[in-house]
């Protein structure tokens, strides 16, 4: 699994700058599943992000990838 | 001396007592160096000039609250070099390029009216809009209006030409946004692919066709106490209708991404000091306040010069829930304009 906020494995270190309050203030970036660059669409109420592999997640149901 | 002299030379030279006649009874916003004697005020003044600005805002303003939401129409890819800006195509920043097309726009501006919201304004990360993009909200707006919502429309789509200008306010957009985003002295550190003066070229020929002036920018991008203090009377002079205050959120793979956040305190006395040197104008709490302020700081934002906030997120970074600023200003007993207040 990959950190939606910079893209390197989730296991590698502790992310100090994907876990702090500007990290809370920003939607995933990058795709759990393959860390690509995702497509993310940000309105005033919520955020929609695609991945070209894995599909879209959005902030209604966080984290999980539809095709 | 006796004590009522002293006293009375104390008032001459302390800025408080100096704004408090100037700003508040007589509505003459303070000058550059009054502004940055007012920065320089140590932080046990901050609750006395947090009071005032309140007063001078309720009473050259009123106790309305503008509330605004706004989404991004184009994200990314932009050929400018803000260096506060993730949208930069020239930075290696984590964001793609991305338009909303049409139905996601009226969606977001439906969820913008039902929460009482006034304006809901249109945004694009571009050096200026190309036919594309004027086609894209010509659309949109129609399509908004044809869906029964008269909310009204602001746009910020860069620097215009005087066409697109006209072409704007054809299209019934009643205030557009430019950001001047720093003082003059400090912009050439901020963005070298346009100038400052560019920027204010396109905020004349908006204010000379009748459109509402939307114009602020970003704190906390290097700049000093001087310069902040010159940012403020430049806007003052710019006389916009509205000034959104923007605190720096350091954005991955700017050049800015290392700067700190402004601390709380020094925030809020900007917040105060700029509701000092522009008395009549809308100051809108915009990005980065989560960050900088958390939510006291917020409200003490909102009892310290603040009349309008944007709600909800921004063009790329998340805020907080829409509905916990609603909160806040029935809290504050703050009533939120209504649209019929604005026609």
């Amino acid at each position: 699994m990959f950190c939606v906020h910079c893209g390197l494995p989730e296991a590698d270190g502790d992310h100090p700058s994907c876990r702090g309050g500007r990290a809370a203030l920003e939607p995933p970036r990058f795709c759990p599943e393959c860390a690509r660059r995702m497509v993310v669409q940000v309105d005033p109420f919520g955020w929609a992000a695609r991945c070209s592999r894995h599909g879209s997640t959005t902030s209604a149901g966080a984290g999980v990838l539809t095709d | 001396m006796t004590a009522a002299a002293e006293r009375t030379q104390e008032n001459a030279t302390d800025v408080l007592a100096v704004a408090r006649d100037q700003v508040l009874d007589r509505g003459v916003g303070l000058t550059r160096d009054q502004v940055l004697a007012v920065l320089r005020l140590g932080d046990e003044r901050l609750e006395d000039l947090l009071a005032l600005a309140h007063e001078v805002r309720m009473k050259w303003c009123g106790p309305e609250v503008e509330v605004e939401g706004i989404i991004s129409l184009k994200t990314g890819g932009c050929p400018e070099d803000c260096h506060f800006c993730s949208q930069s195509g020239r930075f290696p920043t984590p964001v793609r390029s991305a338009w909303l097309d049409i139905p996601g726009l009226v969606a977001a501006a439906k969820q913008t009216a039902a929460t009482g919201a006034t304006e809901f304004c249109i945004v694009a990360a571009v050096r200026g809009p190309d036919a594309r993009l004027m086609s894209q909200v010509r659309d949109g707006i129609k399509a908004i209006r044809d869906s029964g919502n008269d909310i009204q429309i602001a746009c910020s789509l860069g620097m215009l030409t005087q066409e697109q200008v006209d072409e704007l306010v054809a299209m019934g957009v009643h205030r557009y946004n430019h950001n001047l985003e720093t003082a003059r002295s400090h912009f050439p550190q901020v963005v070298t692919t346009h100038t400052w003066e560019e920027r204010w070229d396109t905020l004349r020929m908006v204010r000379e066709a009748g459109m509402e002036v939307c114009s602020g920018g970003i704190l906390g991008m290097g700049e000093t106490d001087e310069q902040r203090a010159e940012f403020a009377v430049q806007l003052a002079e710019l006389d916009p209708h509205e000034v959104p205050m923007n605190f720096l959120i350091p954005q991955p793979g700017t050049p800015y991404e290392q700067y700190e956040p402004i601390e709380g305190r020094a925030a809020l006395k900007l917040v105060a000091a700029f509701r000092l040197a522009l008395p009549r104008t809308m100051l809108r709490f915009a990005g980065g306040r989560e960050l900088t302020l958390g939510d006291l700081g917020a409200e003490q934002g909102m009892l310290g010069g603040i009349n309008a906030i944007i709600v909800g997120n921004y063009l790329t970074n998340l805020g907080r829930p829409a509905q916990q600023d609603l909160d806040m200003l029935a809290d504050l007993k703050m009533p939120i304009k209504a649209l019929g207040d604005t026609l």
